[in-house]
């Protein structure tokens, strides 16, 4: 009893008003494919007055959507009161109505309206609130851990670390070489200028030594690595989540956050250190390649000043804000790893949230440093 | 009921290799319009394989596959778009997308392709899900919603959206509990005999194949060993298929099929 389905095009499928007043003819292949001809056509359809005969020895060919549209039809004619008998449809045809008719076929239920604006600030404030609590439990938990590995230096996975030190530090030495190099010129060409102006030439090396070193290399290379490495830790973490494996290792007993998240902040709050300090020569190099175009520093007298511009708690500083950074990162990537749930799109928004947050949090740390500083008065 | 119709989809000395491992060696295979055909055969022997290089994801080596008398091998995404419209997959694990409700999964393919009003698109879905027999609150759930059988069930709806003739069935009972197995089976059988559908599946179910199977091909280190009804293949005396059919749960599944009939 398998229906049969013509490769080739069928008559064209129609409901039209038949020999009889109070009959309409059914005819043609009513299948998917003629159904954008066929239900505009049934919208139209003026049906007469009175008990209604639909003759259908006509239908050639009928699937699931063409049986549909026949059964919504008279559905629909029924509403309005009217009897209606479809006469001759072939048996297997009949069957397909049948299986559909016996079916209760619910659509979706609109969807609903878009909350008000007072709604929307609500729930993101709710929202924000509730991932802030959430970040700050997950800095707690990975403290507790960490706390845990270093009373027993065993449970330190090295493995990851030094592939982390590969993927987040190595790696990332051409980038944050190459941008800061840039920016050592770009800060040099500004400064040239105005120090031209007031004969004040040898300034440049201070202008460009301690911007570099105390604000702009620290916090460049943090966002650098916040783009490259923090992303990379919540779409690593999300796709384990979506395929269970975070729950395998639970259940393996090891915990997630000792193999996949401790090992990470290791690995981070080593090299964005290091990364500052190259970043700072290469920023400083770019600066005194400017300055001997532009002014006429030559190299040694550049660094001869920088000797005495520049000092120790200067690097310091800028070099000690940079385990910070590297801390928020990590802890930001992993956390909203952590947090995705489900879907692939989860994933994705959940990689957009990270970087957003991990930048804006490390420049908000960057601020506070400076307030504390300044306070220090150092 | 049992091969009478013209072949839907022929295979001829099909041959895939990847490097230097051989997955099919000389594949010769029919499956009749209007048959249950299913593929069996040790995890590993090329099952899937075969399925995705008929449904054109995958080309082989050398040899020919038809499918409604058209050759597949080499053919572009886009030359591949109209048989793609006469065909439904459903992948073992589903392929739900997992940011649209059950719903907008299958009637996406339909306002991909059918171009009908959207209520119509949208009732037509609902259908498609009431077919496979999911309750009615399934549509505007999210796949991650579902348990493992609906979620089989859903996946068959989208493959059934644009009323294919031709359906093929991944492992459709990979995973499921023994009753929603038993589910599945009724309904393959059914949805062939209401709509007509050709089915090709690749199972490792015994009980899939005693129930629902026309005709069953076996699949050993990418050779076909037989081709027949289980019947027949249950009296085979290769010692490979005796192997695969006459092992305790192979023994256990004949005894519950014919207890049934």
């Amino acid at each position: 009893m398998s229906a049969p389905q013509s490769p080739e095009p069928d008559t064209a499928a129609d409901l039209a008003p038949g020999a009889a007043p109070s009959e309409l003819r059914c005819t043609g292949a009513w299948v998917l494919r003629e159904l954008p001809r066929l239900e505009p056509r049934l919208e139209a359809l003026a049906a007469p007055a009175g008990d209604l005969v639909i003759e259908a020895s006509g239908v050639t060919t009928m699937d699931t959507a063409g049986a549909w549209l026949l059964h919504r039809t008279v559905r629909a004619l029924e509403a309005r009161g009217r009897t209606v008998r479809v006469v001759a449809l072939r048996a297997e045809f009949r069957t397909l109505v049948d299986l559909i008719a016996s079916h209760t076929i619910v659509t979706g239920a609109p969807a609903p309206s878009p909350p008000g604006l007072l709604e929307q600030a609500g729930r993101r404030a709710y929202a924000m609130t509730v991932g802030s609590y959430g970040l700050l439990s997950f800095a707690g938990e990975t403290a507790i851990a960490l706390v845990r590995s270093v009373f027993d230096p065993r449970r330190i996975r090295w493995r990851p670390i030094l592939h982390n030190l590969q993927t987040a530090g190595v790696e990332a030495l051409p980038i944050t070489g190459v941008l800061t190099f840039l920016l050592g010129i770009v800060i040099a060409y500004q400064g040239a200028e105005q120090l031209q102006r007031v004969g004040a030439n040898i300034y440049i090396a201070d202008l460009v030594g301690l911007s570099m070193v105390r604000e702009l290399s620290p916090l460049i290379t943090a966002i650098i690595v916040a783009g490259r490495s923090g992303s990379a830790y919540t779409a690593q973490i999300g796709t384990m989540k979506v395929t269970e494996e975070v729950d395998a290792l639970r259940t393996i007993g090891i915990g997630p956050i000792d193999l996949l998240v401790l090992p990470k902040l290791f690995a981070l709050v080593l090299a964005l250190p290091l990364l500052t300090v190259y970043t700072d020569a290469m920023g400083i190099l770019g600066g005194m390649v400017m300055a001997r175009a532009q002014l006429g520093v030559s190299f040694t007298t550049f660094v001869d000043r920088l000797e005495d511009s520049v000092s120790l708690t200067s690097c310091l500083i800028g070099v000690g804000k940079a385990p910070v950074f590297a801390a928020v990162i990590a802890l930001v990537g992993c956390y909203q790893g952590f947090n995705v749930s489900g879907s692939a799109v989860s994933v994705g928004s959940r990689t957009t949230v990270s970087v957003v947050q991990s930048i804006f949090l490390v420049i908000l740390f960057d601020a506070l440093f400076s307030i504390v500083f300044s306070y220090l008065d150092i | 009921m049992n091969g009478i119709g013209p072949a839907v989809i022929e295979i001829e000395r099909l041959n895939t290799r990847f490097g230097a491992a051989v997955v099919h060696e000389d594949v010769n295979l029919a499956v009749r319009r209007g048959e249950i055909f299913a593929l069996v055969g040790a995890s590993g022997c090329g099952k899937s394989t075969l399925l995705r290089e008929i449904i054109a994801l995958q080309a082989p080596v050398s040899g020919s596959i038809r499918v409604f008398g058209r050759e597949v091998i080499g053919l572009s995404d886009q030359a591949a778009l109209p048989l793609r419209r006469r065909w439904g997959v459903m992948f073992e694990r589903g392929a739900l997308f997992s940011s649209l409700t059950v719903a907008e999964n299958v009637g996406m393919v339909l306002d991909e392709h059918a171009g009908v009003s959207g209520a119509l698109a949208a009732e037509l879905a609902a259908v498609k899900i009431a077919l496979t027999g999911l309750p009615p609150d399934a549509g505007p759930k999210y796949p991650s919603e579902l348990s493992g059988g609906m979620r089989k069930r859903a996946a068959l709806a989208r493959a059934l959206a644009l009323d294919p003739e031709l359906l093929f069935l991944d492992e459709p009972t990979a995973g499921l509990d023994p009753l929603s197995a038993v589910g599945i089976d009724e309904l393959v059988r059914q949805l062939r005999d209401a709509l007509g559908l050709t089915i090709m599946m690749v199972t490792h179910d015994l009980d899939l194949l005693w129930r629902a199977a026309d005709r069953v091909g076996v699949l050993h280190e990418g050779r076909v060993l037989g081709v027949d009804t289980m019947e027949d293949l249950s009296r085979s005396d290769h010692p490979l298929v005796r192997e695969y059919f006459y092992g305790p749960r192979g023994r256990a599944a004949r005894e519950q099929a014919w207890k049934q009939r």
